[in-house]
């Protein structure tokens, strides 16, 4: 199961929850999750989702203009 | 009791507002944005929700380019120093609240040229006057929304579109109107939306913000507070990025949570409903003080499209004294004075003495209007 994820890390926390906010309107199974520490030196949150709905995801990020730092398969 | 000075906090706040933060300090307790654990993540989410509630009543799309300050003195002292360098010009007007003057005045000591168009007696503005200032080295206009004074609204629409033309960035301190009229960042040509949560928006006092509207570079917008954010705590440089960039150290989450309700309030009730609510009680309580001999009202002859804020004075009576008598023989709270508001009691003549001030907010009653009115005309009449 852990292979079929993935994150998308955020500049800031805000971003994160506005992503959340976002992706769950549109019912994407999604979770915020601490930053996994081999990925950010930060204390922050990212959201963690099913690879499936990768597109979705950077659709959702780029139409609220949501920036982002990067996507990682976790 | 009838309180009468709504237009420095508002009183009684919704039920929900306490509610809130009371379930907020029992239940979920911690910071937002700062570590991983739910109950941040939590507070984050509420946070959030706050933003999102200011977002759908200003037209904001992006719910990020809201942040949070301690009030609007707050936001505009942000603006204000951030943005402002020697040899620029801002422009403002005669009514402005010292919210606005004192970090002006204090610039112009550090060589930013300041431009005050005057008003009008009654307050009013005119666009043109706004226009006729406009020099190159000018990149500010600062406007009140409403007077906190009279009540009188100044023509924000128009002048947002005059700044637009001359790309001017627009400042609008909205502390009187924000949650009690109608604002729309579009409409209104508003580049920097300042507002406070403790007046109309019913949120409890220490809570306020800007909107960072799409039209401001913030590398030119410096901070007024660096520190930390929760976000790139691996760099010793303030983040480049809204809101975190203008947001050090932790906020004011209880107050905001209150906030929060205040304005989900404000948006089940309809501003519209609100506006023309407290218009129907100014107009009142204005026709009723006109009648009364003695009695000198401010601002405009007629009623007209205005906020809750009525300034008058009695003939031959002090406003301190006036005061006094309406909250110890009549239960009635009003604010006497200047109203921190030098140069808006000199526009409409009433400095140094100031004025007594009623200002309404939708929980007063036409009941406690009509009573307010009677209260006035024995003590003018020094029963």
């Amino acid at each position: 199961m852990k292979d079929n994820f993935s994150v998308v890390i955020f500049y800031s926390n805000s971003a994160a929850i506005r992503a959340e906010s976002l992706t769950k309107k549109e019912n994407l199974k999604i979770k915020l999750i601490p930053v996994p520490r081999h990925l950010s030196s930060d204390c922050g949150i990212c959201l963690r989702f099913n690879n499936e709905d990768k597109s979705k995801i950077e659709k959702i990020l780029q139409d609220g203009k949501v920036e982002y730092e990067n996507i990682y398969r976790i | 009791m009838i309180y009468l000075d709504n237009a420095a906090t508002s009183y009684p706040k919704p039920k929900e507002v306490g509610k809130a933060m009371l379930h907020f300090l029992e239940k979920v307790g911690a910071s937002p944005g700062r570590s991983g654990h739910r109950l941040s993540i939590e507070a984050g989410r509420l946070l959030y929700q706050t933003r999102e509630s200011l977002a759908e009543l200003f037209n904001v799309t992006d719910p990020l380019r809201i942040i949070f300050t301690l009030n609007v003195t707050e936001a505009i002292n942000l603006v204000l120093k951030g943005l402002l360098q020697p040899e620029d010009q801002v422009i403002t007007s005669s009514m402005e609240h010292n919210s606005v003057m004192r970090p002006l005045r204090e610039l112009e000591k550090r060589g930013v040229e300041v431009k005050v168009v005057p008003c009008s007696p009654q307050g009013d503005l005119d666009p043109v006057d706004i226009k006729k200032s406009i020099k190159k080295n000018t990149k500010l206009i600062v406007l009140n929304h409403s007077s906190n004074v009279i009540g009188t609204l100044l023509p924000i629409a128009e002048v947002g579109e005059i700044a637009r033309k001359h790309s001017i960035l627009f400042l609008v301190d909205a502390a009187q109107t924000a949650g009690c009229y109608p604002l729309d960042i579009r409409k209104d040509n508003l580049d920097l939306l300042a507002f406070t949560g403790h007046k109309a928006l019913f949120g409890p006092t220490g809570t306020g913000g800007l909107v960072v509207g799409e039209r401001v570079d913030i590398k030119k917008l410096k901070p007024l507070k660096f520190g930390g954010t929760g976000s790139r705590s691996e760099s010793e440089e303030q983040p480049d990025f809204l809101p975190d960039i203008y947001e050090s150290g932790t906020p004011n989450i209880v107050g905001l949570i209150g906030l929060k309700e205040g304005v989900r309030f404000v948006l089940k009730k309809g501003i519209d409903k609100i506006h023309q609510y407290e218009l129907e009680l100014t107009q009142k309580l204005i026709e009723g003080l006109k009648e009364i001999p003695g009695v000198i009202v401010y601002g405009e002859d007629q009623v007209k499209d205005r906020v809750a804020v009525v300034s008058f004075n009695i003939k031959d009576q002090l406003p301190s004294e006036v005061g006094l008598r309406l909250d110890e023989e009549y239960n009635i709270m009003s604010r006497v004075g200047l109203h921190c508001a030098p140069a808006a009691h000199k526009t409409i003549g009433t400095f140094p003495t100031g004025t007594i001030r009623f200002s309404l907010s939708w929980f007063n009653t036409f009941e406690e209007v009509e009573k307010t009115i009677l209260a006035v005309r024995k003590i003018a009449q020094r029963v």
